[in-house]
């Protein structure tokens, strides 16, 4: 039986704390090592898992996400192989995709729902997927009672953050800037007041992404989000320092969503 | 057919937006402000007068006698955007989309590039409005297109060379995209082609359809009667839009496509997405793309930078589906052949683009007569989209018409002028 999303921010409510949401790509640098380091960070304490589905035109991620994906699909990373990935991690944490929309239109929507739902995964977050689009995804995904999620971003009216909260399941990802993927010195100030306004139009979590690299970072993010989510950060600690780097950088921000 | 697209941009299943929610509120503010300016007199008087009076329209129709041998006999009448300012039809987009930007109160303008050509004219475009203007342009194509680069410089604009994946216009797309997410706030992304995700493809073609218009009304005076075929190269497919459209309403004639065939289709080395591409979404919108099993974007194949580019304008797609449009792949090898032709028959050097619809509506007039039509009776329009200028490098390296130590030479010079700023 695996892990699901309602019952982990449940949990994190109760010990009063945010949700730390890893995310790395299938086959970066190799399969084997991508699912190692997601795997270590669970053990580091990861709340849930992104299994990122690398695309040839990632339009919505920055340099390091880019490489990353860029030198897995080279390596020959499959999208079947992030069923796999999923399998592997899904029995720890709750686990979802992270996929641009033709991988999973190319697939099928109905049968890409069914297999995450066998390989135990809970839903997927669809970066360049708008709810007006989302018809035959929203579809196939009620039908395997996965959870499709939604981003927002600072531009975002109130209306569409509505539309936003009524498509969503599992959570919100609010996108903390204007911009892509990537690590940055601050996050930006408008992150909170976009939870903010979110959570006046949905009751769904809001889970913070864009920029979050360490646990300092975490810490402040975590005291007015639901979970942060953090990528290039893990990215470029599995690029530079192996999967003990990614264990490293997990247990510093897994401490950042703890601290008071 | 010309109720498409429909409100929220869709033409048939094709078109959209898919795109991150960061962009919506732009697009939303851009197909208001595109949406109000159409019906704006004094909008549209200022962009008439600058389609005059700067980009030089109406742009002529020549007929080139000539020709006719190399297309069955069929009378060749060629539009001639390559003599409007800047060189190709892109000038006639981007007065459009600068004068929407002004009206949208934003100072910046960022632009992809593929064979500089709608570079250039956004370059123009922002030095003429005052603009601060960033081109993003495939590391590939910067070499091989080296002379709009200069261009685009001269004019002011900041030309950036992407580095990542294909380094193509594919990949300058990308960072055209990121770089709007990062500051569309002040900035205005100006595409290039009939691509992206709603208004995109219908502004453009919007913007565009001039060119067919005046080619309609031109053939008319010229020999009494509609033409029996319009031809266009397709790579975004932006010239061939502005060229069909108004032929849309008449059945009676044939919109022709010529995408770019590469090494030949048949062996998969080519940029052909409406031949033997499959539905897909890519920058944006549903359309023919180039992918594999996986939905992953395949690399293209072209000579010519301008079509080498594995998408194609959505509305393409949807004229290809209803049959209203046909498109064929174009080899280089004929592309180039046709480029000479029209070179030493008509005294015309047209850019490599251009010459795909050349080849044709020589392939589309042979085959109307092998099939019994008489030639005397055959009317083609092509679009002439651009001029040559820039592509005489590729073409003396593809005839030989300079010596192996002539291009080691030049080839110095250019490494030695890759190390300025």
């Amino acid at each position: 039986m695996s892990a699901r999303l309602d019952e982990l921010f449940a949990r994190c409510r109760s010990e009063n704390r945010a949700a730390l949401i890893g995310y790395l790509p299938v086959g970066f640098p190799s399969y084997d090592v991508s699912v190692a380091a997601m795997l270590a960070m669970v053990e580091a304490g990861v709340d849930a898992i992104e299994v990122g589905i690398p695309y040839t035109d990632p339009g919505m991620d920055g340099p390091v996400i880019q490489v990353a994906v860029d030198a897995a699909l080279r390596g020959g990373s499959r999208v079947a192989h992030a069923f796999g990935a999923v399998q592997a991690v899904s029995p720890h944490v709750p686990t979802v995709f992270m996929s641009y929309w033709n991988p999973i239109e190319k697939y099928g929507p109905k049968r890409f729902a069914a297999d995450l739902r066998a390989a135990g995964g809970q839903g997927a977050i669809t970066p360049d997927l708008i709810p007006e689009e989302a018809g035959s995804w929203l579809e196939a995904a009620a039908a395997e009672d996965l959870d499709p999620i939604f981003v927002v971003a600072p531009s975002s009216t109130d209306a569409r953050l509505a539309g936003v909260g009524n498509v969503s399941r599992g959570f919100v990802y609010a996108a903390s800037t204007m911009g892509v993927t990537g690590t940055r010195a601050q996050v930006g100030d408008r992150a909170e007041e976009l939870v903010t306004r979110t959570r006046a139009q949905t009751d769904l979590p809001v889970c913070v992404g864009l920029g979050v690299s360490n646990g300092d970072q975490a810490a402040v993010v975590g005291r007015y989000a639901d979970g942060i989510i953090v990528g290039s950060a893990l990215v470029r600690a599995l690029q530079d320092d192996g999967v003990d780097g990614v264990r490293r950088l997990t247990e510093d921000l897994a401490a950042g969503v703890r601290r008071r | 057919m010309s109720a498409v697209p429909d409100i929220s941009g869709h033409f048939g299943p094709y078109g959209g937006r898919f795109v991150p929610e960061a962009l919506i509120a732009a697009l939303d503010e851009l197909t208001a402000a595109h949406e109000s300016a159409k019906h704006d007199p004094v909008f549209t008087a200022e962009l008439d007068r600058l389609l005059s009076t700067y980009a030089g329209r109406p742009t002529p129709l020549t007929d080139a006698r000539r020709l006719s041998e190399h297309a069955g006999g069929a009378r060749i009448l060629l539009k001639r955007e390559d003599l409007a300012h800047t060189g190709s039809h892109k000038i006639n987009n981007v007065l459009g989309q600068a004068l929407l930007t002004k009206r949208m109160g934003k100072q910046r303008v960022i632009a992809e590039t593929g064979a500089g050509q709608h570079g250039v004219a956004t370059a123009t475009a922002c030095a003429l409005f005052g603009f601060e203007c960033t081109v993003y342009m495939g590391e590939e194509d910067t070499r091989r297109q080296a002379l709009n680069v200069a261009r685009m410089r001269l004019l002011g604009a900041e030309v950036i060379p992407v580095r990542t994946g294909t380094r193509t216009l594919k990949d300058a797309t990308n960072e055209a995209f990121r770089d709007w997410v990062a500051n569309v706030e002040t900035t205005h992304y100006a595409i290039g082609s009939v691509v992206g995700p709603h208004p995109f493809p219908m502004m453009v073609r919007d913007f565009q359809r001039i060119i067919g218009v005046e080619a309609r009304q031109q053939t008319l005076d010229l020999v009494g009667r509609l033409p029996d075929a319009v031809v266009a190269c397709v790579g975004g497919g932006s010239n061939a839009m502005g060229l069909f459209h108004a032929f849309i309403p008449d059945e009676s004639v044939a919109l022709v496509g010529c995408e770019a065939g590469g090494d030949g289709v048949e062996t998969g080395r080519h940029a052909a997405p409406l031949t033997a591409g499959t539905p897909g979404v890519l920058h944006g919108a549903r359309s023919y793309l180039m992918q594999d099993e996986d939905g992953q974007t395949q690399d293209t194949t072209s000579i010519s930078a301008g079509l080498d580019y594995p998408g194609v304008g959505p509305e393409h797609a949807f004229l290809r589906d209803s049959g209203r449009a046909t498109y064929s792949g174009i080899s280089d090898a004929w592309a180039m052949q046709a480029l000479e032709m029209l070179a030493k028959r008509e005294g015309i050097l047209c850019a490599i683009e251009s010459a795909h619809a050349l080849a044709g509506a020589c392939d589309w007039g042979r085959a109307q007569v092998a099939a019994g039509r008489d030639p005397r009776d055959l009317v083609i329009v092509v679009n002439v989209s651009g001029r040559g200028d820039k592509d005489v490098d590729t073409a003396a390296r593809w005839f030989n018409l300079v010596s192996a130590e002539e291009i080691a030479e030049a080839e110095l010079v250019r490494a030695h002028e890759g190390e300025q700023p």
